[in-house]
């Protein structure tokens, strides 16, 4: 059973995105993303001050298994990326909802975020993906 | 439902991811198959290869019956326990199986084939074996386990009795004892010393939690993987299959023409393909930009022609991606790559990748 923290929003194509304190958004992808991917070798990461549509293509992570694009959950503009991962791939693997985070999104409209799904409408989402 | 091994269980105990795998549930890893690797490079690891078959060829003309149905020649094996790898061909001079022979005595050989193919082997041996006299066993009552790594004999060890201790003890590579109806052999598909061991299905839960035990870890096939495309040891279905011979699958090596009056299915075709010029060849490719090559992708050489990558993958050891491919022959040292609609620049190398845990070529 993989980790679906109740706080935060996701998306049907397995990225998850919280509100934080400053209006700012993080995006990273699920703990169930990361078992599907394998061990994470590359990430592509948008540009800061990219300004991006919701559902649009963010950006690449390769595992040893397969390439995978990471889409952008809601609208706005790229304020961060995680550097980190340039050298720690493997961090998304370890640690998807904490140090794996990917970027943070400065949104066009908060409100957006209530688009997403919760973590009950996630869980479902998955299980239903197991059969 | 998929087959099992008889490890099944231990594997769901250790933690394992479980996947199909030609038709059998096998784990792909215990966690993470990137540090399976480095464990197999550094120390020592563990893995279930009890979905592959052995099949005991046995009889007045086994010899002479292998010597007819693989291209490579058993006679080569000189002394009982030693081994030979090589290819079982059609007459179109198509690889059937890659496997290897296995001389435990005057009339008797063991074959080790693959999973995917053990059914469809068993079928055309079973069929050429017919005027031979030679009797076929598939030895159902035995899993196959291989420990590997520089630490992985001496780890070993520990848990074989005293009499299979002083029977592996002076083991050459490629060479083999056997032991109270085991078989261990010096063989393995990691590119590091290690252990082939045939041994009872009713000891083989036991003895794989011995070997836990004496620190070797469990790896998956995930590992498995990348640790052969390292070695540049071939995948069957993936670098070579029916439709290519083993001039175009970077294994000539493994053809015995000599001596010249042998007989064996798929000669003739052989040396036809040598008279005309062989046209495709499997190279090693190297990129060093980041991205990973996969299976399928197209390679492309200005000037002289396309290809294709049969197995790629990101190389634990060396941080970045490498692959095999087959390529037409005339092909240079640089070609590209078409990774998700980009052409990226690669090396051609000759395989092994890596040898004794270190990058080989320049």
């Amino acid at each position: 059973m993989s980790n679906i923290p109740s706080e935060l929003k996701y998306t049907a194509s397995h990225e998850w995105a919280r509100l934080d304190e400053d209006g700012t958004v993080t995006v990273g992808i699920t703990d169930h993303a990361q078992g599907l991917l394998g061990d994470v070798v590359f990430i592509e990461l948008p540009e800061v001050e990219a300004e991006i549509e919701a559902g649009a293509e963010a950006g690449v992570i390769e595992s040893v298994k397969a390439a995978s694009d990471i889409y952008v959950p809601i609208s706005g503009t790229i304020i961060a990326v995680n550097e980190d991962l340039v050298e720690k791939p493997e961090l998304v693997n370890s640690d998807p909802y904490g140090e794996g985070w990917m970027f943070r999104v400065q949104p066009l409209d908060e409100e957006d975020l209530n688009e997403l799904l919760d973590a009950d409408g996630y869980a479902e989402q998955v299980a239903s993906e197991e059969h | 439902m998929a087959n099992r091994t008889p490890l099944y269980e231990q594997h769901l105990k250790a933690g394992a991811k479980m996947v199909d795998f030609a038709g059998w549930d096998m784990p792909i890893h215990y966690g993470s198959q990137i540090e399976e690797h480095h464990k197999v490079r550094q120390d020592a690891g563990i893995f279930d290869v009890s979905h592959m078959a052995a099949v005991d060829v046995k009889g007045e003309q086994a010899q002479a019956f292998l010597r007819y149905v693989l291209a490579n020649d058993v006679a080569k094996l000189q002394q009982p326990g030693k081994a030979l790898y090589g290819c079982m061909l059609n007459e179109q001079g198509g690889i059937i199986d890659d496997l290897i022979t296995y001389y435990v005595a005057p009339d008797y050989y063991r074959l080790v084939v693959n999973a995917g193919t053990r059914e469809k082997d068993v079928a055309w041996l079973s069929k050429q074996a017919q005027g031979f006299k030679v009797a076929l066993t598939v030895r159902t009552d035995l899993a196959i386990i291989a420990v590997q790594g520089p630490q992985a004999r001496a780890k070993a060890v520990q848990v074989f009795t005293a009499k299979q201790q002083e029977a592996v003890a002076a083991l050459k590579p490629f060479h083999f004892a056997e032991c109270d109806g085991w078989l261990i052999a010096r063989t393995g598909y990691t590119g590091e010393d290690g252990l082939e061991i045939m041994l009872p299905v009713s000891k083989v839960a036991d003895y794989w939690q011995k070997f836990l035990a004496a620190g070797i870890s469990p790896c998956g096939l995930g590992a498995r993987d990348t640790l052969r495309l390292e070695a540049g040891l071939n995948l069957y279905g993936s670098d070579m299959d029916e439709n290519t011979t083993p001039l175009e699958s970077n294994l000539a090596w493994t053809i015995a023409f000599e001596p010249a009056s042998r007989e064996f299915i798929g000669r003739t075709a052989l040396e036809k393909q040598l008279q005309q010029g062989v046209k495709r060849v499997l190279v090693g490719l190297v990129l060093t930009e980041r991205g990973v090559m996969r299976g399928h992708q197209k390679v492309v050489a200005a000037g002289v022609g396309e290809g294709e990558i049969t197995s790629g993958t990101f190389s634990p050891t060396l941080g970045y991606a490498i692959a095999l491919a087959r390529v037409p022959a005339n092909m240079g040292a640089q070609c590209q790559v078409e990774i998700r609609d980009k052409l990226l620049p690669v090396r051609v190398v000759k395989p092994p990748f890596v040898r004794n845990g270190k990058k080989v070529f320049e």
